[in-house]
């Protein structure tokens, strides 16, 4: 198959993925926020408010567009274009496993690998900041100029620790393409211990790992630091004067953000797709196991069921377990899904993560915020670095 | 192909920094100026500078021209008025700049020894591994020397700043 029609089809194939992925983060944030704060969250439309997203997407795409009287038309128009763009192209460089054997046709689970592709990733998501910074200015509305000030602020401080976390953890790897980062943490001290960024000798990523995620909840405006959309003080922030489809973009462009951080944080210090134990010692059986244990406990919540149509719906989800678990089992199927689930469980579980900190934690003070920022988390990455430096200088 | 590409974004960039001149508002120049910036980084990655296309991105395009529309926001700088042009500007201006163009490159194209064309795919080392090497081998000195002289410019600055808020 020629490189083309092939680019083609695994390009398809993310996008689906990646588009799906952020409909469903959207309604499982809402569901685990729910149930955090002892409520419901979505569940009127379809079962356990699954159909959610898709009525979302519907109304967004049918409300009516404002454009308010005194924007500066051109950049409003553009940042929102600007903003979903460039939240989607880093996931082009982005492996999600090795390279596997379909049909004939070797390939890679990546669209491409570049020997930049960290740092292309950085740039793209350097640029990204003006696509707040001009929704902001364009709008001609004080909370959006302050929000999208706060935000161009943020991004700049907490760029420099998430830089120089990221920077301790290539001194390991030595290498800034993302699928050799991610080879280069496969194997197993004695035997066991995995040889991830953060377990890896002669010094484990364990704190620079710590300062990639505070940074990233702020590079992405997550709670606690989401400033720049604080609703008590700035209405909605940068995107106050936005409506229908140019809200969603930026609403998308912030999950699709997210993805991204979990995505480098699993390659950069999680070992990327290589199971937490040896395949020896049975860890290719985990995903099997998994879905075997939810579709039993399924099966049981079927068998005594707490509302009547459990007796029917629950099976159901029972059967759909079963098959997947099975498929994990086919020795043609488990290779080539087995890196994927432990890609997905490693970037799945930080992606509730943010979640959960979300649901748990108050907002900064901006003085604090930026404080934080200059006098703990960047001295701490920096001399992260210097240990790590010197240590890899004497004994690599 | 790679010459397809060359002229699309040597155009982009010409077509940007002429915009960034006409432009009266600011935040539209800056606009025009991380166009060239994004423009040349493709041009260096063209040329096989793939190091320096990141981090023309990285730097330039990222954070340098994010702290200029920055401060353009922050002091709410206003469209620029044009001044008044007296009738000898309107009449030779164009011509002379064109004059004045022709007249560097022909001296240019005259002074400068004939050296190859570039060509397209031709040069290699531009991964940050080999980038790197050169930078702190051969050309350490310039290197630590640009360190040093970024760093009396900062020191500057904040001796400036700080006599204006005594």
């Amino acid at each position: 198959m020629d490189f083309f029609t092939l680019t083609l089809i695994k390009a398809g194939i993310v996008a689906a993925i990646l588009l799906t992925t952020l409909a469903y983060l959207q309604w499982a944030e809402r569901k685990l926020l729910a149930h955090i704060q002892l409520r419901l969250g979505p569940s009127r439309v379809g079962p356990h408010g699954l159909l959610q997203p898709l009525a979302d997407v519907i109304k967004l795409l049918t409300k009516e567009d404002l454009l308010p009287a005194h924007v500066n038309k051109t950049l409003y128009m553009i940042a929102p274009f600007l903003a979903i763009a460039l939240a989607l192209i880093p996931i082009s460089v982005v492996p999600f496993g090795p390279e596997i054997e379909v049909f004939g046709v070797n390939t890679h689970l990546q669209l491409t690998d570049l020997n930049i592709g960290l740092l292309f990733i950085l740039a793209i998501s350097s640029v990204g900041v003006y696509s707040v910074v001009l929704a902001g200015w364009a709008s001609n509305n004080k909370y959006a100029l302050l929000g999208s000030l706060r935000s161009a602020a943020q991004m700049i401080s907490y760029e420099l620790p998430l830089a120089v976390a990221l920077a301790s953890a290539l001194l390991m790897a030595n290498t800034l393409s993302l699928r050799e980062i991610a080879d280069s943490q496969a194997g197993y001290y004695l035997g066991f211990i995995p040889r991830w960024s953060v377990f890896q000798l002669p010094m484990p990523q364990i704190i620079s790992f710590a300062v990639f995620l505070i940074a990233g909840f702020a590079e992405t405006n997550r709670i606690p630091f989401d400033l720049p959309e604080a609703e008590t003080e700035l209405v909605a922030g940068f995107h106050t004067e936005y409506s229908s489809m140019k809200f969603a973009s930026f609403f998308m462009a912030e999950y699709a953000n997210i993805i991204t951080m979990t995505c480098i944080a699993t390659l950069l210090f999680l070992g990327g797709w290589h199971p937490l134990w040896p395949a020896a010692y049975g860890s290719s059986f985990v995903p099997s196991i998994v879905f075997f244990s939810g579709s039993a406990i399924a099966l049981y919540h079927g068998l005594h069921p707490a509302r009547p149509k459990d007796r029917y719906s629950l099976p159901a989800v029972a059967i759909a377990f079963l098959v997947a678990g099975l498929l994990f089992l086919v020795p043609a199927l488990g290779g080539i899904l087995t890196p994927l689930f432990w890609f997905a469980a490693k970037s799945g579980f930080l992606l509730f993560l943010f979640i959960w900190v979300r649901g748990t934690l108050p907002r900064f003070r901006y003085d604090q915020l930026m404080r934080f920022a200059w006098t703990y988390l960047f001295p701490v990455a920096m001399a992260n670095l210097l240990v790590t430096g010197v240590l890899v200088a004497v004994f690599a | 192909m790679d010459l397809i590409l060359f002229l699309i974004f040597a155009i982009f960039a010409v077509a940007c920094a002429i915009n960034l001149v006409i432009q009266r508002h600011p935040i539209n120049s800056a606009l025009s100026l991380i166009g060239v910036m994004g423009a040349l980084a493709v041009l260096y990655l063209l040329l096989g500078g793939e190091f320096i296309a990141a981090a023309q991105m990285i730097v330039y395009a990222g954070a340098i021209m994010v702290l200029f529309v920055f401060v353009i926001m922050l002091l709410n700088a206003g469209a620029e008025r044009r001044s008044s042009k007296s009738l000898l500007v309107r009449l030779l201006g164009v011509p002379l700049l064109g004059a004045f163009f022709a007249v560097l490159g022909y001296t240019v194209h005259r002074l400068l020894p004939a050296v190859d064309p570039v060509r397209f795919g031709e040069f290699t080392g531009g991964s940050p591994g080999e980038f790197g090497r050169v930078l702190f081998t051969r050309y350490l000195l310039p290197f630590e020397v640009t360190s040093a002289l970024i760093l009396i410019a900062i020191l500057g600055a904040v001796v400036l700043a700080r006599k204006e808020i005594d």
